[in-house]
């Protein structure tokens, strides 16, 4: 074996080496990464009331998951329709069985971004900015680009979530036969509040 | 050196997929939720009864159902009667969910024949998935019925009390299939305390079957057949099996269940052992039962 010989074969164990360290790093730290500056929660209230002169309805789910990215803003909600809570048990079946048809669509999801967060979170969330959420929500099965409002304050490690906003029903295919159409609205009111905790792996 | 080199880009393009990954869902960063759900089978029949008979379906804790039943008089009795609509039984019954899996109900029939009834209904297992996972609804119902007629015979002066009553107890298990059809079988037996001859038994066996097919969301068709098992009942009368068919239509607060049936009782001692209609004369019923349930009281959570 000639000097070149050891020399290349010592350059290529450091090469190896280095693959082998950057290797394990990259096994080792990629998921740790992948949950960084995330904030999350698996119970967040989201309810709606539906008035008319005929009959209100309310109903109420606090186990709504929301995964929120503090690095770019973009937010994740997903809400099992089934767990949406009614003051009369009759209501809350209609709901589920001629409504939503939650056994076809069991998730209603929001995909979207919180517009400008950068700016609102470098300045450290100041009370009462109305910030803009952008995105697809998926109700019944239907997806539609919406455009909301809603406050992000951040309280001690947590940060929370709040918005409200309208649905129509029509918007996304959900009949309402006439015989009880004076019975549910045709804008129904939807209020959102989560508080989310930082995401560890 | 090329090789290594390329290793590396593959190992490292291979581990930052899941960083690009995460753009198609954030909710795929959360760890599998440990707590899973609880997925009952809910509005497997549009009410508790499928036509006559129990459904395995309850009234949920707190709710009231007012139920009104028709049972007209036959379709063969002719024009004169109006096809059998100038001839009608009815009952009228109150059911209340006492506990998500306790519902207690009376009853009144009252026109040709006259009866009190009052019925307990259990649900001891709930169809669901998640969690655990029942395959079937499992309930148990008794039920007890008072001859409230008036008995004129003076072979069997003085009447007891006791030879009015009626007992009848059920198993009930059922299934939904899917959105579309449920089905379920409901093993009986009816005790009478008093019969008219030795032929007849006091304990009655008896094999049900309903099941439901929806039609439109709003719309279910319904079939109901009780099998009285043979040597049973009084020889000297012409007893036929009960077989029901008819609509549920449901609006909002209302369910409206419409049919023809070759029964005129609508508790069970009276469908399941005292059914004396033949379908193929044509000596069936229309009738209707209407359920309106309240709330009359809410559950906390």
């Amino acid at each position: 074996m000639t000097d070149t010989n050891i020399e290349l074969n010592n350059t290529i164990y450091q090469r190896m080496k280095k693959i082998i360290t950057l290797f394990v790093l990259s096994i080792a730290f990629g998921s740790t990464l992948l949950a960084q500056g995330k904030y999350f929660t698996r119970d967040g209230n989201i309810s709606f009331f539906s008035e008319t002169p005929v009959e209100d309805i309310e109903a109420h789910n606090k186990k709504a998951t929301c995964v929120l990215d503090d690095e770019t803003g973009t937010l994740e909600f997903a809400v099992l329709i089934k767990s949406f809570e009614f003051e009369k048990a009759l209501m809350e079946e209609h709901f589920n069985e001629n409504y939503m048809e939650s056994n076809e669509y069991p998730k209603a999801t929001f995909k979207g971004k919180i517009l400008d967060y950068a700016g609102v979170r470098d300045s450290g969330f100041p009370p009462g900015v109305e910030l803009k959420a952008q995105g697809t929500m998926m109700i019944h099965g239907v997806e539609k680009e919406i455009t909301t409002t809603g406050y992000v304050t951040r309280d001690g490690e947590n940060m929370q979530l709040k918005s409200s906003f309208v649905v129509k029903p029509e918007d996304y295919n959900i009949e309402i036969p006439n015989t009880v159409r004076d019975n549910i609205a045709k804008e129904i009111a939807v209020n959102v509040d989560a508080e989310l905790k930082p995401l560890k792996k | 050196m090329r090789s290594l080199r390329s290793i590396f880009f593959i190992a490292v393009f291979a581990f930052s997929t899941p960083l690009l990954a995460q753009e198609g869902s954030l909710l795929d960063l959360l760890p599998e939720d440990d707590e899973p759900t609880e997925d009952f089978a809910t509005a497997g029949f549009k009410t508790t009864r499928i036509i006559n008979g129990q459904s395995f379906e309850m009234n949920a804790h707190g709710v009231l159902d007012f139920k009104i039943s028709h049972r007209f008089g036959t379709v063969n009795s002719g024009a004169i009667n109006a096809f059998g609509l100038d001839n009608a039984l009815m009952r009228i019954g109150l059911d209340y969910g006492v506990t998500p899996w306790l519902n207690v109900g009376i009853g009144r029939s009252g026109g040709s024949v006259k009866y009190y009834d009052g019925f307990v209904k259990a649900r001891i297992l709930r169809q669901q998935t998640g969690k655990k996972n029942i395959p079937v609804h499992l309930l148990w119902v008794s039920d007890m019925a008072i001859d409230g007629n008036p008995v004129n015979n003076p072979e069997l002066q003085p009447y007891l009390f006791s030879n009015r009553l009626y007992y009848t107890h059920q198993i009930i298990v059922g299934r939904k299939f899917s959105d579309g059809f449920s089905l379920q079988l409901m093993p009986s037996v009816v005790h009478r305390n008093f019969v008219p001859n030795k032929q007849t038994s006091n304990d009655v066996f008896v094999m049900g079957v309903g099941g439901r097919v929806k039609l439109t969301k709003r719309v279910a068709l319904n079939a109901e057949y009780y099998y009285v098992l043979p040597n049973q009942l009084d020889p000297n009368v012409n007893y036929t099996n009960s077989l029901s068919i008819g609509f549920d239509i449901e609006t909002g607060g209302h369910v409206f269940q419409l049919h023809f049936t070759n029964s005129r009782g609508m508790v069970e001692n009276g469908f399941m052992t005292d059914t004396q209609g033949d379908w193929a004369a044509g000596d069936i019923r229309f009738g209707f039962n209407v359920s309106r349930v309240f709330t009359v009281y809410r559950p906390k959570d």
